[in-house]
């Protein structure tokens, strides 16, 4: 019943919402999010460690096709709830500075979280993909109607790509549903049980269409073009959503439903996946070195992170995904406190060139200080939460094959250089006419940005306790691979 | 007390006094900021003075575990601490040598805005490095290993309004993350082929691992200490890194976080011993850095750079004698340099306290009588980075080099030349800023002042230091016990056993010594002439320099080289992935499918027209060809 609430809450509100004065929106809406927080919390301090699904709920809801309204919550969807419900609230906040976001603003942002709390914790393929498609609209929406210039085309091409993607994926899904016994059904362990009876060519053929379709929206190499244009002309809030949290959907989207249901597929293709994962760390660190907007440097960066993340969970190794899975964590605190923090230079200083900007840690050092800290999570220093996954990663991929660990460890010094070049750029340096009046961080930002800095050391100084909370459920997913071993190719 | 609780807290201290001072920021007095910033560092290290007290009465060496920190899969590492001979006497180095330069930087950073910012980083930086030697495991030195970057390019960015200074900060940082990367692969392989990163659990396994997989794992490791210890190719950060303030050259630069790499050629003595490869590497690359570095070292200007390039051929002389299989000689010579070394950047900073600023050599002279303590105490830090008995760099030279001399005498030689140009260019120096008259302005002159007890008291400890230290490891020729190769031998077992030992005549090590000595002296001899009897001084900036000449003061232009072969490149590659691949490639590949989707709209759009007898047309198409389909079958 909990997790219903977590779905049904937020969906509630957003209609309600609707019809309150814009000033009792605001606040409706956070006090909504900081429920859910208060509610996942609860289900994380009641969730079995040791068990997988927990917190079900298996109602009939379309009967006649086979399909249930069912819900529950293992390790791997706990760890993103909790990260949809700990970001929500800072979004939400996030706004307040901006007086002029009308109530459907706020509906639009409680029906994504319903939506994206649906997404991590369906136990039906129909219902995933119902709430992965509900969960593109009101975010299409908040980049159309707040974002900048340009938003028009380009997040039509986002809304089009992602969709496209999503069809394929709808095409797997009713295709294996076919494959499923009897009067057919669209639940979760039928999927994968007709997904594991295919011979591996047919494996192949829905590893193509559900690959494709995560792999858009995470986004991963070469389908990312999307990605950079739609974060930098979305509003903040906008790219908060699609980069902390959103884009974790097509990880999870590979945890929860391709590796399981295509397992001999993923075998024989893992490969691809990890090389075009591993070409998109390289690559997209590369250009965001020379990224000369601060907003789209960020994005590209993401791009980066994410194709690590992607290339360890196809090592299908537990060390590989217990590292995935808390890096989609520490990723989506990180780049959630990025943005924000562009979004509070940029509020200040109507620019986001870098070479306009510099000398900001004169007067505002608090902000300096915090993004240093933010910063230090992006490039995996020690003890902070992007050290932990990022490590396992790599380990992961040194074990499946020496060079392609060297190369995506290259993360660890491309990223030093363009973060460190963005801070010395932003930061550092004398102030000048652009940056002499940036104020310091107002009470609002600390109270998004404090917390986020804390998680990032929390995370990374005593990641034992969400390690743990993955690992049942990892081992169990990793038990469809009892013949995977790890070889090690030196040379 | 209890052991475990004084192990724990020798890294805590500095670490509550890092948060303290960083979120009370400006509104802690200075005093108590001072208080804090020195009082962590003093009591970690009385802890460690009792502890290598306690292990120096034969106790086994110390375990702590704190928690579990990292576990996933097979993987599992834990914060704790070993406390053995060789992280003990690392920790002394670290906390003692620290603390005195905490001492010393509340004199020397009295007037500047930052000051409890810099006392923060300082207390942080020595956290790191706590965590560094006394990790058990090599995660938990990666940890250290990392902090410590992170603080050295805060510290050298520390006034960070000079953009250049930022440059030298991003430089360290990224080059050391060069090294990282290498390091923390070779750990990552470590993990693959022993199961375990604990130093407990890898060593006692190392014979029963296949050579080539050592040589890899060691080679890589040492990619790591090349980075962090600045051995070519990468050292260029390392005299970039004098934008920092002057304490921190002595403390991070020079004393402490560049022989991080020693200590971890050191701790891994075994893994090295078992692959000679590797071991081979370590020896050639520490020469050729050691000679390198010193040549460079000649031709400098800056007061702090040539103190840099010796730092540089220095390391360069420890990795000789880790590359020689002489790991205890490469830690007694890294304890002596951290003396001497810290004593020479502090004494460099007085002098740039008393001048105001001033680091070019050219605008000095004749300080000798206006800060006499300083130049007392860097005059035998010279005599004893230039080797003259009995001071403390002779003792650890003189051992490095007997040892290279038992394996090969080319490297020796090629020692003893770096030995000789050290005694030159570091007398140079000295002759350049204490003797002769003083180039300095009038009113540079007029305020010329010796600094305050806070810094010349840490400068009166050192120069004992530097003058006794060398005690700790008399040779056995002088009727010494070697005090400090005993003292490590539990650490350095395993390696021992595989060697053999060459054993030198003692006629053969007294006339070597004897000889070194002697040239050592002809080389000052030949400083003294050139710089004293001739008051020769080194032409003023933009003056024609014969063509080696040149290329030594322009440090070979391998920073030069660097830019055209490495850091263009990579952003004419990066312009290239932006611009040709993914605004012209895929991207466009993307719109046109999305436009293709758009023409074939267009097409099929006309079938839809809405004309009624295009569709009575159609239809009736239709009709013939079901009724002539279903006749064909």
């Amino acid at each position: 019943m909990l997790t219903a609430l977590l779905i049904f809450l937020p969906l509630i509100a957003s209609v309600v919402v609707l019809t309150a004065k814009p000033f009792l929106s605001k606040f409706i809406s956070f006090a909504v999010a900081l429920a859910e927080l208060v509610i996942s919390l609860f289900i994380a301090f009641r969730f079995d460690k040791t068990q997988a699904l927990q917190f079900q709920l298996d109602q009939p809801w379309i009967s006649s096709l086979g399909i249930n309204f069912s819900v529950g919550i293992d390790g791997i969807s706990l760890l993103l709830v909790l990260l949809t419900t700990v970001l929500m609230p800072g979004i939400i906040l996030s706004s307040f500075r901006d007086s002029s976001k009308p109530p459907s603003f706020y509906s639009l942002v409680l029906l994504m979280q319903s939506a994206l709390i649906g997404v991590f914790t369906a136990t039906d393929g129909f219902l995933f993909y119902l709430f992965w498609e509900i969960a593109l609209i009101p975010v299409y929406f908040i980049c159309l109607v707040w974002g900048e210039e340009n938003r028009g085309k380009i997040t039509l091409k986002f809304f089009i790509y992602t969709l496209t993607g999503s069809l394929f994926m709808l095409v797997a899904l009713i295709y294996l549903y076919f494959k499923t016994p009897g009067s057919h059904t669209f639940a979760i362990q039928a999927l994968y049980d007709a997904g594991r009876s295919l011979d591996a060519s047919h494996q192949a053929l829905v590893f193509a269409a559900l690959f494709l379709a995560f792999a858009i929206k995470m986004p991963v190499f070469p389908f990312h073009t999307w990605q950079p244009d739609t974060y930098t002309v979305a509003p903040v809030e906008g790219t908060m959503l699609l980069s902390g949290i959103m884009l974790k959907m097509g990880i999870y989207g590979v945890i929860r439903w391709l590796i399981p249901i295509v397992p001999l597929a993923v075998k024989n293709w893992g490969w691809l996946a990890i090389l075009l994962s591993v070409t998109g760390i390289v690559y997209a660190s590369c250009i965001a070195i020379v990224q000369k907007d601060f907003k789209r440097l960020i994005a590209y960066s993401s791009i980066a992170h994410v194709g690590l993340i992607s290339a360890g969970l196809f090592t299908l190794t537990a060390i590989g995904m217990q590292g995935a899975i808390i890096q989609m964590l520490s990723h989506g605190f990180v780049v959630f406190g990025l943005f924000y923090v562009v979004e509070i230079i940029s509020d200040r200083t109507k620019t986001r060139e870098l070479s306009e900007l510099g000398g900001i840690r004169n007067v505002a050092p608090l902000l300096s200080t915090v993004f240093m800290i933010i910063m230090l999570g992006s490039v995996a220093l020690p003890l902070t939460s992007g050290f932990v996954g990022e490590f396992l990663l790599i380990n992961s991929l040194v074990q499946y094959k020496l060079w392609v660990g060297i190369v995506a460890g290259l993360t660890i010094i491309l990223g030093a250089v363009y973060m460190l070049r963005t801070f010395q750029k932003s930061m550092s340096g004398e102030t000048n006419s652009v940056t002499a009046l940036v104020t310091d961080l107002s009470y609002y930002e600390r109270l998004v940005l404090f917390p986020i800095v804390i998680l990032v050391i929390l995370i990374g100084i005593y990641p034992g306790p969400l390690l743990a909370i993955s690992e049942a459920a990892v081992k169990n997913l990793l038990s469809l691979y009892p013949d995977v071993t790890v070889s090690i190719k030196l040379r | 007390m209890s052991y475990s609780l004084m192990i724990c807290l020798i890294p805590i201290l500095p670490l509550l006094g890092f948060a303290f001072i960083a979120l009370s920021g400006k509104r802690l007095v200075r005093g108590f900021a001072t208080l804090i910033g020195c009082g962590t560092v003093f009591v970690s290290f009385v802890f460690s003075v009792v502890l290598f007290v306690k292990l120096l009465n034969g106790a086994q060496p110390f375990q702590v575990t704190m928690f579990n920190w990292i576990s996933a899969g097979n993987f599992s590492s834990s914060i704790s601490f070993l406390i053995d001979p060789l992280s003990s006497l690392m920790l002394l180095i670290i906390t003692g040598v620290g603390f005195l330069i905490h001492v010393y930087s509340v004199g020397y950073m009295h007037d500047d805005a930052g000051y409890n910012r810099f006392f923060s980083y300082l207390n942080l930086f020595v956290f790191f490095m706590l965590l560094l030697v006394m990790g058990s495991n090599y995660l938990l030195m990666f940890v250290g290993w990392e902090g410590v970057g992170l603080c050295s390019y805060l510290l050298i960015g520390f006034w960070f309004k000079n953009q250049d200074y930022n440059y030298a900060a991003n430089k360290a940082f990224i080059m050391n993350r060069i090294g990282d990367l290498g390091l923390i692969i070779g750990v990552i392989l470590i993990f693959v082929h022993f199961g375990s990163i604990n130093y407990a659990d890898v060593f006692p396994k190392a014979a029963s691992i296949s050579t080539s997989v050592l040589t890899l794992i060691t080679i890589l490791l040492f990619v790591g200490a090349m980075g962090k210890s600045a051995q070519i190719p990468l050292y260029t950060w390392l005299p970039d890194a004098m934008a920092g303030p002057t304490p921190v050259s002595a403390l991070i630069h020079a004393a402490t976080m560049v022989t991080a790499g020693v200590y971890m050629v050191a701790r891994n003595n075994i893994l090295y011993s078992l692959s000679p490869m590797a071991l081979e590497l370590v020896l050639v690359i520490g020469l050729i850095t050691a000679l390198f570095a010193a040549t460079i070292a000649l031709a400098q200007n800056d007061i702090k750079k040539v103190l840099a390039y010796s730092t540089v051929s220095q390391l360069g002389l420890m990795f000789v004698a880790l590359g020689v299989g002489a790991y205890a000689s490469g830690i007694f010579h890294m304890a002596t340099h951290a003396f001497f070394k810290a004593l020479l950047f502090l004494g460099a900073g007085s002098v740039i306290h008393a001048l105001q600023g001033e680091q070019d050599i050219r605008k000095m002279g004749g300080l000798r009588k206006y800060i006499s303590i300083t130049y007392i105490t860097f005059l035998i830090g010279v005599l004893a980075i230039s080797g003259i008995p009995p001071f403390a760099g002779f003792f650890s030279k003189d051992e490095i080099l007997a040892n290279a001399f038992a394996q090969s005498p080319t490297a020796w030689a090629l020692a003893v030349i770096t030995s000789l140009l050290t005694a030159f260019y570091m007398f140079r120096l000295l002759f350049l800023t204490f003797f002769g008259k003083t180039r300095a302005s009038d009113e540079v002159i007029h305020h010329i002042h010796e600094s305050p007890g806070t810094m010349t008291m840490p400068l009166i400890v050192l120069a004992i230091l530097s003058a006794v230290g060398g005690f700790m490891g008399i040779p056995e020729l002088f009727g010494g016990n070697n005090w400090i190769g005993e003292f490590l031998t539990p650490v350095f077992s395993q390696s021992i056993e595989l060697k053999t030992e060459h054993h030198l005549s003692n006629t053969t090590e007294y006339i070597l010594m004897g000889t070194i000595v002697v040239f050592t002296l002809i080389m000052i001899a030949l400083a003294f002439a050139r710089y004293v009897t001739k008051a020769h001084v080194p032409a003023a900036e933009g003056s024609e320099l014969s063509a080696a000449h040149k290329t030594i003061y322009n440090k070979y232009y391998v920073d030069e080289i660097y830019d055209t072969i490495v850091i263009k490149p990579l952003f004419w590659f990066s312009k290239l992935l932006d611009i040709v691949i993914e605004k012209s490639g895929i991207d466009k590949v993307v719109n046109l499918l999305g436009e293709s989707v758009n023409d074939w709209s267009r097409i099929f759009r006309r079938v839809q027209n809405g004309h009624l007898g295009y569709y009575i047309f159609v239809m009736v198409v239709g009709v013939i060809l079901v009724i002539a389909f279903s006749y064909t079958r």
